[in-house]
């Protein structure tokens, strides 16, 4: 099950902690992989470890031509696109009264407007080849939404709605559009929490323990497979039970 | 016919799984031959392709009949 041999993916946000977790579930199902971010040597990093069936298509997300040139250069790198997987994210929190226009525009320019500028591309050569996957990193906040997050939990749950639409629209090609939404996931952010913090968090997930960048893959690498073909428009959600949704 | 407008049955006809014969010049994609509107926007994008043109949004819009498309086709193609 889960087989990805010959399969051709791009991920966004390789080079963080869920994307590299994400990037190497699916090569190790034998996929071929476009590691993207902004950091080339990290990427670099990446794919020397993962060894053949890499490729490194970096591109800053905030801009918009480098996300135009995205997916033709992982097309042109790879010969093809049957994956998407947009995890590259951002957070600029502040209170809402305090919110800047430049936190708001800078965090759904990375989580929302590239997302969709990726997948307008995607879609594209998906349609073609009648076969794709899509799938897009949201968070529990998106549903839940949280203090101090307004910008992203707007984009979050802007994924949400725009992974729906788009799902109604090529589901009788053959594509699938769905979102996995993590919870609290280990990270270097985490990692600073002193033990009362982290006590606190793990209050609220009866799974009693942080989530993985492991445990996201698994989400993703089930909806990327062939195996997940009539799941779309859907919301996986891996957040240890914190939130039954 | 035109060699525009033979490529263009093909793709038609290719593209819609419809007989040839069907294919004519006041053939309707969506009403005679059974098109969805997205259908209609692969159509134009393999018309773009095996053209070697860009059909604008606009243009696009007012391609509904098979003749549209040669017609569009016939004044804008590169090849
Ligand atoms: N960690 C959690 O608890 C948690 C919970 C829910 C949802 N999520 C979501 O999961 C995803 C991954 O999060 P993470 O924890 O792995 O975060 P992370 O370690 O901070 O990684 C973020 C990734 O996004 C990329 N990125 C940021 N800005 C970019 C830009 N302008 N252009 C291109 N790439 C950019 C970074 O690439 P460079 O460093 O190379 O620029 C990095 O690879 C995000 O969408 C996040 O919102 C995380």
């Amino acid at each position: 099950m889960f087989d990805l041999s010959g399969r051709k993916a791009l991920v966004t946000g390789a080079t963080g902690g869920i994307g590299g977790a994400i990037a190497r579930a699916l090569h190790a199902q034998g996929a071929e992989v476009a590691l993207s971010g902004t950091r080339r040597e990290a990427l670099d990093a990446l794919a020397g470890e993962l060894g053949g069936r890499t490729h490194v298509v970096p591109a800053n997300l905030s801009d918009k031509e480098a996300v135009e040139g995205l997916v033709p250069a992982a097309e042109a790198a790879m010969g093809g696109l049957d994956i998407l997987v947009n995890n590259a994210g951002i957070t600029r929190d502040n209170l809402f009264m305090r919110m800047k226009d430049e936190e708001w525009e800078a965090v759904v320019a990375v989580n929302l407007t590239a997302s969709f500028r990726l997948m307008r591309a995607a879609v594209k050569t998906m349609m073609r080849r009648r076969y794709g996957r899509i799938v897009s990193i949201g968070s529990v906040v998106g549903t839940t939404g949280n203090p101090g997050q307004g910008n992203y939990a707007a984009s979050k749950a802007g994924l949400v709605g725009m992974s729906k639409a788009l799902a109604a629209e090529v589901a009788s090609r053959n594509i699938t559009v769905n979102c996995v939404a993590p919870g609290f996931i280990e990270s270097p952010m985490t990692d600073a929490l002193n033990d009362k913090q982290r006590e606190s968090i793990l209050a609220n997930v009866p799974a009693g323990r942080l989530g993985t960048g492991r445990d996201v893959a698994a989400a993703v690498l089930y909806l990327a497979s062939e195996e997940a073909g009539y799941v779309t428009g859907a919301t996986l959600h891996v957040n240890g039970g914190m939130a039954m949704i | 016919m035109s060699d525009i407008a033979e490529r263009v049955k093909k793709i038609v006809v290719e593209h819609l799984g419809v007989d040839a014969e069907k294919v004519t010049d006041n053939a309707n994609f969506i009403d005679d031959l059974g098109a969805d509107s997205l259908d209609t926007v692969e159509l134009v994008m393999a018309f773009e392709e095996e053209f070697g043109v860009e059909i604008p949004d606009d243009a696009a819009e007012t391609i509904v009949t098979v003749g549209d498309a040669i017609k569009f086709l016939e004044k804008n193609a590169s090849a």
